[in-house]
């Protein structure tokens, strides 16, 4: 059995390093192509035409006209007379033209008639959603009542997060070809080893006769898994225009409102505690809504992290509304869960007048035992490097100046267990090493990720490794979702190079008089362990395969991998924010936000860093701005485009500050997936730090102008 | 959130520039910026006012609204295509030229991810019309790479600082920091956060473009300009 684990920390050479990522200048010069980017020869333009009403019937339609546009090669009704139409952005029809203009004059003469049915587009007000609540029915444990009657401060609170949408800056579609038997199929993917099956059974065609290649993708955040109805709408225009290739991707409107969301939750909370602040009982009715499909939520994972309260009574409402459904949205349902509950739980803490750390600290009992000297660890690192003890005031004891300031926490954690995947390594006579594996990298840098490990191995320089993915040919590899890609591909490029190494020591150990057991490789070079006098270069040893290369696999198998030791799961993070509100404006602006996260061994700090500073700062834009707001009158969503559905800029995010909780005791536990967790704890830490400094809760995200002042002025809502 | 960019293309035949505004000059204040959109407008409706009395006088020869071919001056070359009247430039470099580093994500002047810079002004590809563009000096973020040479100071410190995740917004982040500095060689970390509010990036990279458009400005001082 090959030895795959991996080097002891204080002996790696590459992997631990702050490396640059290779496709860097790539994308930062503009080279680099996403699927968008492609014009391959005779492309023609797809586009779609959506439904302009939240409810209703298609009475008639008529593509005649549109037809009869100039340039127009193919159309497709996709939703005819009689379908009912469930949301504002469904799609009716498609059309393909040789230019985009063309193919948008024909959706305008593409004449529909609807029949106007009622519809529901608000859900805030549980009391006014009537038929459409589904709720999911009480749970029970211990004794609530009784908690509440036997504690000494309860608290009780209703708190918001509306829905907000993944907003893609690279919109969903493709480039798509179908040609005889064969569809070339240029996507903007999460999935790069599953979707061309998605697409095949969509189009009942044999999986094989799809063929997948998406070298860059300009984010998904969990939207982009599969090939959806713009994918095979443009396959069959293509089909449908003689061969050629088609682009269609969504226009910025119809990304906001039909290509995913993430689903709002709203609650009423009570909570109660001893006097010394143990929590003693817990209930919470909650209800939201991720559009047409509800917005299920598992009422049982209230509370949220300090889960050992010993009476809590839960209910969950799913609000079924006239809009776009909600897909994957990083980290799903814990960010919501963590604002609701640790804003409860901090209101409490502030009845009771105790330091919030205090308050959690007493109540470590209720989290999950290994993880408390973690979230121990971490608070302690987090006050430090937000200077808490000399920050923190009792709520509102914020002065008498227009600007007020304060404190808040916020807590998360996530499984980030690696997937399955599969790599192959290829070990060539002129040394060089090729890395196969039908994977994608999102932005998170799983190609340079991959080629540390790869360049760790081997001893090959990481920029001389050839990661080649995002083509279905390759071995197959999981969808990245939920955090599972690093360990994945890491596991499999490990033992797929390890293989291919040992193979290459068994050619050369004879030429070294040494076993392949005694060899190892190291700075582009293969040497006898601990006597480095006998050793040969990378290339020469690589020469003496002569015409025949090496080509070995490797695997990670999900269910397997934590006895295996490189990779496991669970890690915890804690955030905390300060903030400074302007009590005459309302306007919240960030002073700073910490993040501390723990997430096994890091293959590559400066680029999970990366990954905590850009949820950091997606947290902000959701605590602050980001909103998706609709209107009950017109049924339709009012920020479908990116003024007024606001982002934070450069300008918004005060400064934020990232400890990587890197040391041996969390690097013994391998690799862990970093993108999720990082995004959870911080809506709490603003919400909370916002309460703090102007001594009322503000009950809904995000905390607008206008939120604030409502609530300065005892008037806050959940609208 | 106040932008710097010059958000009012004007074709060939438009009259002069108005004088720099306040926000122009950089000088970022918020009054500065509320003060200078004020002139700005007030000299855009003089400026309206004279194109129609001239129009009266001499109608312009009327393009479209089929296709025509126009040249532009691309990178210092002269590229030709056939464009509608309608179709922006930011359309033309992707579809007709095949350019397709400035990214198509918001498409009405928000997000910057189109950003170019046109007769040495950062503007946004997608509000400028490919015809309103003929005879102007327009600059992509192709030019910024030339053969067999070292990445671009500014394109490297965007590596080096990680300033970057999907990096569909980069393009135009480049581009947008480029015409910063040319403005101004030597910003404060007050003045990049302040000069790059005019462009949006979902996945979270501020940190590191700050960083990044620091390191640039020090880099391109001391000898790495080549640009």
């Amino acid at each position: 059995m090959p030895d795959y684990s991996w080097p002891p920390m204080d002996k790696r050479q590459v992997m631990g390093k702050r490396l640059n990522r290779l496709d860097g200048v790539a994308k930062a010069s503009g080279k680099a192509k996403y699927s968008s980017d492609l014009n391959p020869n005779g492309l023609i333009y797809g586009a779609l035409l959506t439904c302009p009403h939240a409810h209703c019937t298609i009475k008639s339609i008529d593509i005649n006209e549109a037809k009869a546009v100039p340039g127009v090669t193919s159309i497709r009704v996709i939703n005819g007379a009689g379908k009912e139409m469930q949301w504002r952005g469904a799609e009716i029809a498609s059309v393909a033209a040789t230019s985009e203009s063309a193919a948008n004059d024909a959706l305008r003469k593409i004449k529909v008639e609807y029949d106007i049915l009622p519809h529901l587009v608000k859900e805030a007000d549980l009391s006014k959603v009537g038929p459409r609540a589904r709720p999911s029915g009480e749970q029970v444990t211990g004794d609530p009542d009784k908690g509440f009657s036997e504690a000494a401060a309860v608290s009780e609170g209703i708190y918001g997060i509306p829905v907000i949408t993944h907003c893609c800056l690279e919109s969903h579609g493709q480039v798509v070809r179908w040609s005889g038997d064969q569809i070339d199929y240029w996507p903007s993917t999460q999935n790069v080893s599953a979707i061309g099956g998605d697409l095949a059974k969509a189009l009942q065609v044999p999986v094989p006769n799809v063929s997948v290649d998406m070298q860059y993708m300009g984010g998904g955040f969990g939207s982009k898994f599969p090939a959806d109805l713009w994918g095979v709408e443009a396959a069959q225009l293509s089909k449908e225009s003689g061969g050629k290739p088609v682009k269609m991707f969504l226009d910025r409107a119809t990304e906001l409102s039909i290509a995913g969301n993430r689903p709002s939750v709203f609650g009423k909370v009570k909570v109660g505690a001893k006097a010394d602040g143990t929590i003693v009982s817990w209930q919470s009715e909650t209800w939201g809504s991720g559009g047409m499909t509800g917005g299920g939520l598992n009422a049982d994972l209230f509370p949220y992290v300090f889960r050992g309260i010993p009476n809590r009574k839960v209910n969950h409402t799913a609000v079924s509304l006239n809009l776009g459904s909600a897909r994957a949205w990083r980290a799903p349902n814990h960010p919501q869960q963590a604002y609701i509950t640790f804003s409860a739980l901090e209101d409490l803490a502030a009845k009771l007048r105790m330091d919030p750390i205090d308050f959690f600290r007493k109540n470590m009992d209720a989290v999950r035992k290994d993880f408390q000297p973690t979230y121990q660890r971490q608070i302690a690192k987090g006050m430090e490097l937000i200077d808490w003890k000399k920050n923190w005031h009792q709520r509102g004891d914020s002065g008498s100046g227009q600007w007020r300031r304060g404190l808040g926490i916020g807590f998360g954690t996530w499984g980030g267990l690696g997937h399955d995947s599969k790599c192959r390594t290829t070990i060539n006579p002129d040394g060089t090493v090729e890395v196969e594996i039908g994977s994608q990298d999102i932005g998170t840098a799983s190609r340079t990720m991959i080629a540390m490990v790869v360049a760790e191995t081997t001893g090959v320089d990481y920029t001389k490794v050839r990661v080649k993915l995002g083509d279905s040919h390759y071995p197959t590899s999981g969808a990245s979702g939920g955090s599972t890609t690093t360990g994945g591909v890491s596991v499999s490029s490990r033992k797929s190079a390890v293989n291919a190494l040992d193979k290459l020591f068994e050619r050369v150990a004879p030429l070294l008089n040494a076993t392949p057991d005694q060899l190892e490789a190291r700075d582009n070079t293969i040497r006898v362990k601990g006597d480095p006098s006998r050793s040969m270069s990378w290339a020469a040893a690589c020469q003496k395969l002569g015409i025949e290369k090496i080509t070995e696999m490797g695997e990670n198998v999900g269910r397997n991998a934590a006895k295996e030791g490189l990779i496991t799961q669970g890690v915890a993070g804690v955030q905390m924010a300060d903030v400074s509100v302007d009590i005459e404006t309302g306007i919240v602006k960030m002073n700073k936000l910490v993040i501390v996260q723990d997430c096994g061994l890091v293959v590559n700090p400066k680029t999970a860093e990366s990954q905590a500073y850009g949820a950091g700062i997606m947290t902000i834009c959701a605590a602050l701005m980001e909103e998706r707001i609709t209107d009950q009158t017109l049924g339709r969503v009012l920020n479908a485009d990116m003024e007024f559905y606001k982002l934070a800029s450069i300008n918004d995010i005060g400064e934020i500050v990232v400890h990587m909780d890197i040391h041996p005791d969390m690097d013994k536990r391998g690799i862990i997936g970093l993108g999720e967790p990082v995004a959870i704890g911080g809506l709490a830490a603003i919400g909370n730090a916002t309460a703090n400094a102007i001594g009322v809760r503000v009950p809904s995200l995000p905390l607008t102008p206008n939120r604030v002042l409502a609530a300065l002025n005892g008037k806050g809502g959940l609208a | 959130m106040s932008s710097t960019k010059d958000r009012t293309p004007r074709g060939p035949s438009s009259p002069p520039e108005p004088p720099e505004t306040e926000s122009v000059k950089s000088n970022f204040s918020r009054r500065g910026f509320l003060q200078g959109a004020g002139a700005g407008a007030t000299v855009l409706s003089t400026a309206a006012l004279l194109t129609e009395q001239e129009a009266a006088a001499a109608p312009p020869p009327v393009t479209g609204p089929g296709a025509v071919e126009i040249s532009l001056n691309i990178n210092g070359s002269e590229m030709k295509a056939n464009v509608e009247p309608r179709e922006t430039l930011l359309d033309t470099l992707r579809n007709h030229l095949d350019l397709t580093a400035a990214k198509r994500v918001c498409d009405r002047g928000t997000c910057g991810a189109c950003t170019v810079i046109i007769d040495g002004k950062v503007m946004y590809g997608c509000t400028v019309l490919a015809i309103d563009a003929v005879g102007r000096k327009i600059e992509t973020l192709e030019s910024l790479s030339a053969p067999g040479h070292k990445p671009h100071p500014i394109i490297q410190a965007f590596v080096n600082n990680d300033a970057q995740q999907c990096g569909y917004c980069t393009p135009g982040f480049v581009m947008a920091s480029k015409g910063f500095l040319d403005r101004n060689a030597n910003p404060t970390y007050e003045d990049v956060k302040k000069g790059l509010t005019g462009n949006l990036c979902r996945c979270g990279t501020y940190m590191g473009i700050r960083k990044a458009v620091l390191e640039a400005a020090q880099e391109l001082k001391t000898g790495g300009n080549r640009a």
